[in-house]
């Protein structure tokens, strides 16, 4: 008896001494080593993105996922076709998928008697490819995949070339033709409702979906997946395709998902449930 | 001397145009005034001393913006103030950022850069505080 009490003592002050040198010791670590990612912030292996096509394109004419996103990064509206800047929108099955249609796409026996999902229209956004061409293409390394698969765009650093728009094979990518909320200090740009918190874009940059690393460094879930689980449907599931126990996993384990283009190798890492 | 009239005058014009950036700014306002951004009111001190934020905070703009871009980090561990941790960002309004506490750009910033005649280009994406207008 007396000896567990000794036992007990002696443990419980050590752990007291140790907890304490710890904490100090991670204080001055850190300190150290300089910059540190937030508490909390949300990090994974590999990110990846499932879209349940079925649900989404139940709820006809939702677009909250798609207004989410770009008010949150400052995306403009603009009505030429031809000047338009996306970070995630409808598009037809037939359009996101056309090689399925063609025999080129090495699923295209389960997909092509399905007739009725030609004209379904399906949610398409950066697919953060394994081996993103875009990446390859780019000449000042402004684009570039993030260790957690995330491929990132340092728009301090585009100088505007347009290779990556090019060299994607989705469209993902939309090039700023023009200042989209006007030239920077005049009264357009004053009025312009902008959210503070994200930076907006000048004339000259390329720009698109970053799986909005930004909120995840903060511990916040992407703006669109918040918004669709909380005013719509459900219909984006986001989270660590490494990990198996994640909310994608399980969807990819239960249901037949489809990948854009896949036959072109680029490892895109949206993943379409039919 | 031939043409001396002409010579003499020259040399009077060449001498009033070449002195000309001297003379103009004895008769221009401007002369003697030193920038003076207005500090926050309630702070005690910069993510670092202000002698060190005076000369490089341009650097350490710089090193944020890598930083957050592309090593995704977000803290900066303060060397002049042990154990303080600020968020890396400018403008970001759901933290705590340079302009949180500078919440006029106009008082602060543009007092010095005005002076000195140089434009960085922040401000052409990233969106300025409302305390400005």
């Amino acid at each position: 008896m007396d000896e567990s009490r000794r036992c007990f003592l002696k443990t419980a002050g050590a752990s007291i001494v140790g907890m304490g040198v710890g904490a100090s010791a991670v204080t001055a670590l850190a300190d150290a080593l300089g910059d540190t990612p937030y508490l909390g912030a949300k990090t994974a292996k590999r990110w990846a993105m499932v879209i349940d096509t079925r649900s989404c394109a139940e709820t006809k004419g939702c677009t909250k996922c798609m207004d989410a996103c770009h008010r949150v990064h400052n995306v403009p509206t603009i009505e030429d076709p031809r000047h338009e800047v996306k970070w995630i929108w409808k598009e037809p099955f037939r359009h996101a998928f056309p090689s399925m249609f063609e025999g080129t796409h090495g699923y295209e026996d389960r997909v092509q008697p399905l007739d009725w999902l030609k004209d379904r229209d399906v949610m398409v956004l950066c697919n953060h490819c394994d081996n993103p061409p875009c990446v390859r293409v780019c000449p000042t390394q402004a684009t570039w995949k993030r260790e957690d698969g995330i491929v990132m765009m340092d728009m301090h650093r585009c100088i505007g070339c347009r290779f990556c728009v090019v060299g994607c094979p989705y469209g993902s990518r939309s090039f700023n033709w023009k200042d989209p909320f006007g030239k920077p200090g005049s009264e357009e740009r004053k009025n312009a409702k902008l959210d503070p918190s994200f930076p907006t874009r000048t004339k000259g940059v390329v720009e698109k979906c970053n799986f909005c690393a930004e909120r995840l460094a903060k511990g916040m879930m992407p703006a669109c997946v918040e918004t669709c689980a909380k005013e719509g449907p459900g219909s984006l599931t986001f989270g660590d395709l490494a990990d198996s126990e994640s909310e994608v996993a399980a969807i990819l384990k239960q249901a037949y998902t489809i990948r854009r283009k896949a036959a072109l190798g680029t490892s895109p890492h949206i993943f379409y449930v039919v | 001397m031939y043409n001396g009239g002409k010579i003499i005058a020259g040399i009077v014009i060449f001498i009033v145009l070449v002195t000309f950036p001297i003379w103009f700014s004895f008769s221009n306002e401007s002369l003697g005034k030193k920038p003076e951004p207005k500090k926050p009111v309630g702070y005690e001190h910069c993510v670092e001393d202000t002698a060190y934020m005076k000369a490089f905070h341009m650097d350490l703009l710089n090193n944020w913006r890598d930083s957050v871009v592309r090593d995704g980090k977000g803290l900066y561990h303060s060397k002049a103030f042990k154990g303080e941790t600020y968020p890396m960002s400018l403008s970001d309004t759901t933290v705590q950022s340079c302009m949180t506490c500078h919440s006029n750009k106009a008082d602060f910033c543009d007092q010095c850069h005005n002076y000195v005649g140089v434009t960085p280009y922040c401000w052409d994406c990233h969106v300025e505080p409302k305390g400005n207008q």
